[in-house]
C-alpha cells in the first residue's frame, strides 16, 4: 500500500491480504488490453456473467435449483427448500421485475437483513415500488 | 432493462476520518487505522457526500496534477481497503464465536454478603436482579473447586487462565478464598496451565496477613472506590450511614506500599455529585498511590444517582484533560495511570472488532454461591440469567440464546455507528437495567462513546507519529498481563 499507512495490526493484516492481489490484477487488467479501457475497472467476479454487456443474470430460466417447485414425487410436501427459499432465489438470481422485489434494479436491499433464508425470512418486508 | 453494465460510480465508504497533530487518519470498521497521505486525502475530498463515476474520478485527478497511471492505482487501493466503494457493499457478518470456545476466566462470587451498603449499588435497590433467596450467601469449598476443576476443564488448550474473586465484599470469605489460590496452583501445576488471580474488594477488612496473602501469590487487587473523604463518604457507607474513608485509608496504605507483585487499582463510580474526575484522580494517584485509577458511570435506573447530562459532558471534559496528561506522559515513554485510555489504546492496537461488548457468557463467566453460572458477576444469582451450575455445565441453549441476543449484529442502532467495533452496544447488564433486555444498545452512551473513542483515536494517532516505540512496547506489556 502506497497512500494507506498501516498503524495496527488489524491494519497490517488488510494490507497483507491485499498486497498480493494487485500485481494479478494489474496483470489481468493488462492481459485484457489494458490502457484503452483502463477506466473500466476489473470486475471483482466475472463468473456467472455475459461478456460482453448486456447483462442478463443467472435466473430460474437457466439454472434449475433442485426441489424448487414440484419434489421428487411430483407434489409440493416434500420440497428440499420451503417456500420462503423461493421468494429469496427469485430475487437475487432474476431481474425480471414482476414476482418479487429484485435484487438487481428496483430494490437492492430487500434482503439485506435476511442473510439465511431459511432462518430470517420474517425479515423479509413488504415494499411499495 | 439491465442497470448494471456501467460500473456503479464511487462514494465513500464508511470510516470515522479523525486527524492529529498535522496529519489525518482514518478509522475503519473493521477496526483498522490507517494514516492517509495527501493523495489519498484529495480522493476522499473529491468525493464529499456525492459520488463520481470512475472516469470522472480519475478525470480529476489528473487536473490536480497526478500521473493518470498513478491516479489508477490509488483509486484501486483505496477502493480495495474500502476506504471508496461503489456499487452495495454487503459487510460479511461477525460470526458468533464458537459454542465450545474456551473458557477463560471465571469470576467467583464467593459471597453476596457485605459489609457496606452503598446506596448506588447494583446488588441492592431498584435494580437488583439477584433472586438469592433460599440459595447459601457464602459460597463453599466443594463448590469453589469445582469451579477451579471446571475452570481448567472448560480452558481447552489455552496455556494460562485466570480467576476473580468477587461479592458482596469478597473478603468476608477470606478463608476460602485463600484455600481456592491454594488449591487451583496445585491443579493448574497438575494440569500445566498457569492460573493468575485477581480481586475485588472495598478494603474495608484488609489486614497485614492477607496483604501479604495477595502479595506472595500474585493476586491483582481492584479497590471498589470513589475518592477523597467527602466524596467517598458520600455514598459508599456502612448499613449505619457512616462513612468508609476513614476505615479504608491506613488499610489502602498498607496494601499500596506491601503488594509489590501486582499493580493495584481503584475502580471509581461516578454518580451524582462525584463527578470531580479530576480531583479523584489526583487524591487516588497521588496521594494514595494507586498504579492506576478507572472510571465509569453508575449503573442505574434511578435519576437520584445517575449522571445528568451536564454531568455526562463535564466528565468527558475532563476526561479529555486526563487523556491528554496520558499522551503528555506516553511521549516521554512513561506510563500513566489513567486505566480508561490504557485500556482503549490496547484495543486500538490490536485493532479489534467485536461480535460482542465483552468476553462475559464467552471465555468469561460468572459463579455464585450456589455453584449457579452467569454471564458474568453483575448476573450473579439472578435466575432469569442462568447460563447453568458447575454440577451440571453449561447450559448451551440458553448461553446460545444470550448471545445471539447481544452480539452487536442484532442491535440494529449500532449497525451504522462507526464507533461499534470497539463498543459493540455497551454492557450487557447496563443495557438489562436500563432497557429490559441484555441485547438492547445502550444508547443512552453513544454520542458520549463516540466522542471518547474519537479522543482515544487522536492520542493513538499522534503517539503513532512521534513514539511507535512507546505502542510497541505497551502491546509487549498488556500481552503480559
Amino acid at each position: 500500500m502506497k497512500h494507506l499507512k498501516p498503524l495496527n495490526s488489524k491494519a497490517r493484516r488488510i494490507e497483507e491480504m491485499l498486497s498480493p492481489v494487485t500485481p494479478v490484477e494489474v496483470t489481468a487488467a493488462k492481459m485484457i488490453g489494458a490502457g484503452a479501457s483502463q477506466e473500466e475497472e476489473v470486475a471483482d467476479v466475472v463468473a456467472l456473467q455475459q461478456a460482453p454487456p448486456p447483462h442478463v443474470p443467472m435466473g430460474c430460466t437457466l439454472s434449475f435449483s433442485p426441489g424448487w417447485e414440484v419434489d421428487g414425487g411430483g407434489g409440493t410436501a416434500g420440497l428440499c427448500q420451503p417456500a420462503e427459499r423461493d421468494i429469496y432465489d427469485c430475487y437475487v438470481t432474476c431481474f425480471w421485475p414482476v414476482q418479487v422485489p429484485d435484487h438487481v434494479n428496483n430494490s437492492p436491499d430487500w434482503a439485506s437483513n435476511c442473510a439465511a433464508a431459511t432462518k430470517d425470512w420474517r425479515k423479509l418486508d413488504i415494499i411499495f415500488p | 432493462m439491465n442497470a448494471v453494465t456501467a460500473p456503479a460510480p464511487y462514494r465513500l465508504g464508511e470510516f470515522h476520518a479523525f486527524a492529529a497533530g498535522s496529519r489525518e487518519y482514518v478509522y475503519m470498521p473493521a477496526g483498522a487505522v490507517f494514516e492517509l497521505d495527501g493523495a489519498a486525502r484529495q480522493v476522499i475530498d473529491a468525493l464529499g457526500t456525492g459520488t463520481l463515476g470512475h472516469r470522472d474520478l480519475i478525470d480529476r485527478l489528473v487536473g490536480e496534477g497526478h500521473d493518470r497511471a498513478d491516479a489508477e492505482e490509488l483509486v484501486r487501493e483505496l477502493r480495495l481497503a474500502h476506504v471508496i466503494v461503489s456499487g452495495e457493499l454487503v459487510a460479511a457478518p461477525l460470526s458468533n464465536p464458537p459454542a465450545d470456545f474456551p473458557l477463560n476466566a471465571l469470576v467467583l462470587n464467593i459471597t453476596n454478603q457485605c459489609n457496606l451498603a452503598c446506596t448506588y449499588c447494583y446488588e441492592f435497590g431498584a435494580d437488583k436482579i439477584a433472586t438469592p433467596q433460599g440459595k447459601p450467601k457464602y459460597m463453599g469449598l466443594e463448590t469453589a473447586k469445582a469451579s477451579v476443576d471446571f475452570l481448567l476443564a472448560q480452558s481447552a488448550a489455552r496455556k494460562s487462565v485466570h480467576i476473580t474473586f468477587f461479592g458482596g465484599e469478597t473478603l468476608m470469605n477470606y478463608p476460602l478464598l485463600k484455600e481456592v489460590v491454594l488449591y487451583a496452583d496445585a491443579q493448574g501445576a497438575a494440569a500445566g496451565k498457569a492460573v493468575s488471580y485477581s480481586l475485588t474488594t472495598n478494603a474495608t477488612l484488609l489486614t497485614p496477613e492477607i496483604i501479604a496473602f495477595l502479595s506472595d501469590h500474585a493476586i491483582g487487587v481492584t479497590v471498589s472506590m470513589d475518592g477523597p473523604p467527602d466524596l467517598q463518604d458520600k455514598r459508599r457507607v456502612y448499613r449505619s450511614g457512616k462513612g468508609s474513608y476513614a476505615v479504608i485509608e491506613p488499610r489502602l496504605r498498607a496494601l499500596i506500599a506491601n503488594h509489590r507483585t501486582r499493580a493495584i487499582t481503584a475502580r471509581v463510580t461516578l454518580t451524582d455529585g462525584v463527578n470531580d474526575v479530576m480531583r479523584i484522580y489526583r487524591h487516588l494517584k497521588d496521594d494514595l498511590g494507586f498504579h492506576e485509577v478507572g472510571f465509569a458511570p453508575v449503573t442505574s435506573s434511578e435519576q437520584a444517582y445517575a449522571l445528568g447530562e451536564g454531568g455526562m459532558d463535564s466528565m468527558l471534559a475532563q476526561f479529555r484533560l486526563l487523556a491528554d496528561e496520558w499522551l503528555e506522559y506516553a511521549l516521554r515513554g512513561e506510563m500513566h495511570g489513567f486505566s480508561n485510555v490504557s485500556e482503549t489504546i490496547s484495543e486500538l492496537i490490536q485493532g479489534v472488532n467485536k461480535s460482542h461488548p465483552c468476553g462475559a457468557g464467552i471465555g468469561l463467566l460468572g459463579v455464585g454461591p450456589s455453584g449457579d453460572l452467569s454471564p458474568c458477576h453483575r448476573f450473579t444469582d439472578a435466575d432469569t440469567h442462568s447460563l447453568g451450575n458447575i454440577a451440571t455445565g453449561i447450559d448451551r441453549s440458553k448461553q446460545e440464546a444470550f448471545l445471539t441476543r447481544g452480539h452487536v449484529a442484532s442491535k440494529y442502532d449500532c449497525q451504522s455507528c462507526w464507533a461499534r467495533p470497539l463498543c459493540a452496544g455497551g454492557c450487557h447488564h447496563e443495557a438489562f437495567v436500563r432497557y429490559g433486555d441484555t441485547g438492547h444498545a445502550n444508547l443512552h452512551y453513544c454520542d458520549w462513546i463516540r466522542e471518547w473513542t474519537d479522543v482515544c483515536l487522536k492520542v493513538y494517532g499522534v503517539l503513532s507519529a512521534r513514539n511507535p516505540e512507546f505502542l510497541e512496547r505497551f502491546a509487549a506489556r498488556k500481552a503480559q498481563s
